[in-house]
């Protein structure tokens, strides 16, 4: 179903990436900080802590709690959007808590809160894939111990064609045939899906095929990742 | 302390060794619904409405419309909204105050599950172009709540809008008239789509738990379908899934499907 000689409206292969940069210590004041990037679509993400949880009552005695905020600037789209949170901010913020939160060692820090912002400065689709991939490097930046790290790609169907890293045509203006499938996924450096959303229409079998892409590239970004984190230490 | 408010360690544990051996608490398999009662017209005033209960757990969805400007970028097309509210009534848990994560949740998931399947015909949802189109409200209310109000509160969408009549509209003057309506149905599809969440506890999988099982659960998958095709799908809660995980509950999406369908159909007529 998959046709492997497809090119896409920005002249990728079905299963090229837009091109990646990730940097680690872009907020000089935070705890840790992340840059990552795809194409045109740039996320910034910084983290505050562990410190203690204020107020008091919210501090959970078992393990301690992630705060995650994703914020668009208003200008990182081209209709300009109202600044604060939304509904979409607020799901995407919970989303990206549950993506990140399985590979952390949070039961370490018992009364204590560590916060994650994320900041998307610059918007053409796969925003929440950019944000949790930067949240990630900042965590690790921040030296919160961690099992492994995340990596978070969406794939999309473009009519019946399958592409991985939607941008933003093929999210939101693509509209032939059956129409156009986001599907943001997040794994763990071991292969485990910590985050799946779905919007569209497809069938179960394409969409193990989907998922099949999605692991693939999911490694392509971890290496990025990994490199950018290595560099920040002084090792190449 | 009051069950409906915590679930004891003792009762998580129970539920966990419970499924291991395949069985629930209240004896039922676990791809197992509880018994799905629906009634329709429940709120006069409104366009259309539906009362859904999943055993004790009951939602109340009503529609309302309202002409309004259309979108810049599809001037022709009629608009939606979604939302949801878990009253404190429904539970001890709920309290008065803006909108929880919880219930943007809710709204969001219905609100993908129903615009993703293009249930809906928004084409046919146009007055004027450019000028006046149909707004459908969907407005999610819980009223009890004991587990599952996702999928509670999709089907009850489902059917509030199946029930909707459009209302009278004036053109000379540009107004709804309110509390008038036509004999018109909305303009929908006649792909069925059904939101059904699976649920993991332990290494086993659940549908339409309650809520002591729901307490349990270490995550979720949303997953919104017609007849077999996948359109929306949502994973919530921190744990992971591995990938032979999600292709067995793939797996089972379509029967599921079949399984909800056959007890709500006839509301659907």
């Amino acid at each position: 179903m998959t046709n492997k000689e497809f090119i896409r409206d920005d002249g990728r292969k079905f299963d090229e990436i837009r091109p990646m940069k990730a940097k680690v210590g872009v907020v000089d004041n935070a705890d840790g900080s992340a840059m990552f990037q795809f194409g045109k679509t740039i996320a910034i993400a910084a983290v505050y802590g562990p410190k203690k949880m204020h107020p008091q009552h919210a501090q959970n005695p078992k393990k301690g709690t992630l705060r995650c905020a994703y914020n668009m600037l208003s200008f990182s789209v081209e209709d300009r959007i109202r600044p604060g949170p939304s509904r979409r901010s607020t799901e995407i913020s919970k989303i990206t808590q549950w993506a990140l939160e399985p590979v952390l060692m949070i039961d370490q820090f018992p009364n204590q809160v560590i916060d994650v912002h994320i900041n998307i400065l610059q918007a053409s689709a796969s925003t929440r894939c950019a944000g949790i991939n930067a949240a990630i490097m900042a965590l690790a930046h921040a030296g919160i111990p961690m099992k492994n790290i995340v990596s978070s790609i969406s794939v999309g169907k473009i009519d019946k064609q399958l592409v991985v890293d939607v941008n933003k045509y093929e999210d939101s203006i693509f509209d032939e045939g059956e129409g156009a499938t986001d599907i943001p996924f997040t794994f763990t450096g071991d292969g485990k899906i910590s985050h799946l959303q779905l919007d569209g229409k497809i069938s179960p079998e394409q969409f193990k095929e989907a998922l099949e892409l999605a692991k693939n590239g999911a490694k392509k970004i971890y290496e990025v990742q990994k490199k950018a984190l290595k560099e920040s230490l002084g090792e190449k | 302390m009051d069950k409906v408010q915590t679930t004891p360690n003792i009762n998580k544990e129970r539920i966990k060794q419970y499924l291991t051996e395949g069985k629930r608490f209240d004896g039922r398999k676990p791809d197992e619904f509880r018994e799905i009662t629906i009634e329709t017209g429940v709120s006069k005033n409104a366009e259309g409405s539906a009362k859904v209960k999943i055993g004790k757990t009951e939602v109340i969805v009503g529609i309302k419309m309202n002409a309004s400007t259309p979108y810049a970028d599809s001037s022709a097309e009629g608009t939606m909204m979604v939302t949801a509210e878990l009253l404190p009534l429904s539970s001890p848990r709920y309290e008065a105050g803006p909108p929880r994560f919880n219930s943007i949740e809710l709204a969001r998931v219905i609100d993908r599950a129903i615009r993703e399947s293009k249930f809906i015909k928004f084409d046919k949802l146009c007055i004027k172009e450019g000028e006046k189109v149909w707004t459908v409200f969907i407005d999610i209310y819980s009223l009890n709540d004991d587990g599952n109000l996702l999928d509670a509160a999709g089907i009850g969408a489902l059917v509030a809008l199946k029930n909707a009549k459009i209302p009278k509209y004036n053109e000379e003057e540009g107004k709804v008239l309110f509390g008038e309506h036509t004999d018109k149905n909305l303009p929908l599809s006649e792909d069925i789509p059904i939101s059904i969440t699976y649920h993991k506890i332990g290494d086993n999988f659940i549908v339409d738990p309650t809520r002591e099982e729901e307490d349990v659960s270490e995550t979720r998958l949303t997953i919104g379908s017609m007849d077999g095709i996948i359109s929306s799908m949502q994973k919530g809660e921190t744990k992971v899934l591995s990938v032979e995980e999600l292709n067995t509950i793939l797996d089972k999406v379509h029967n599921s499907w079949k399984n909800v369908f056959s007890k709500i159909e006839k509301h659907l007529k």
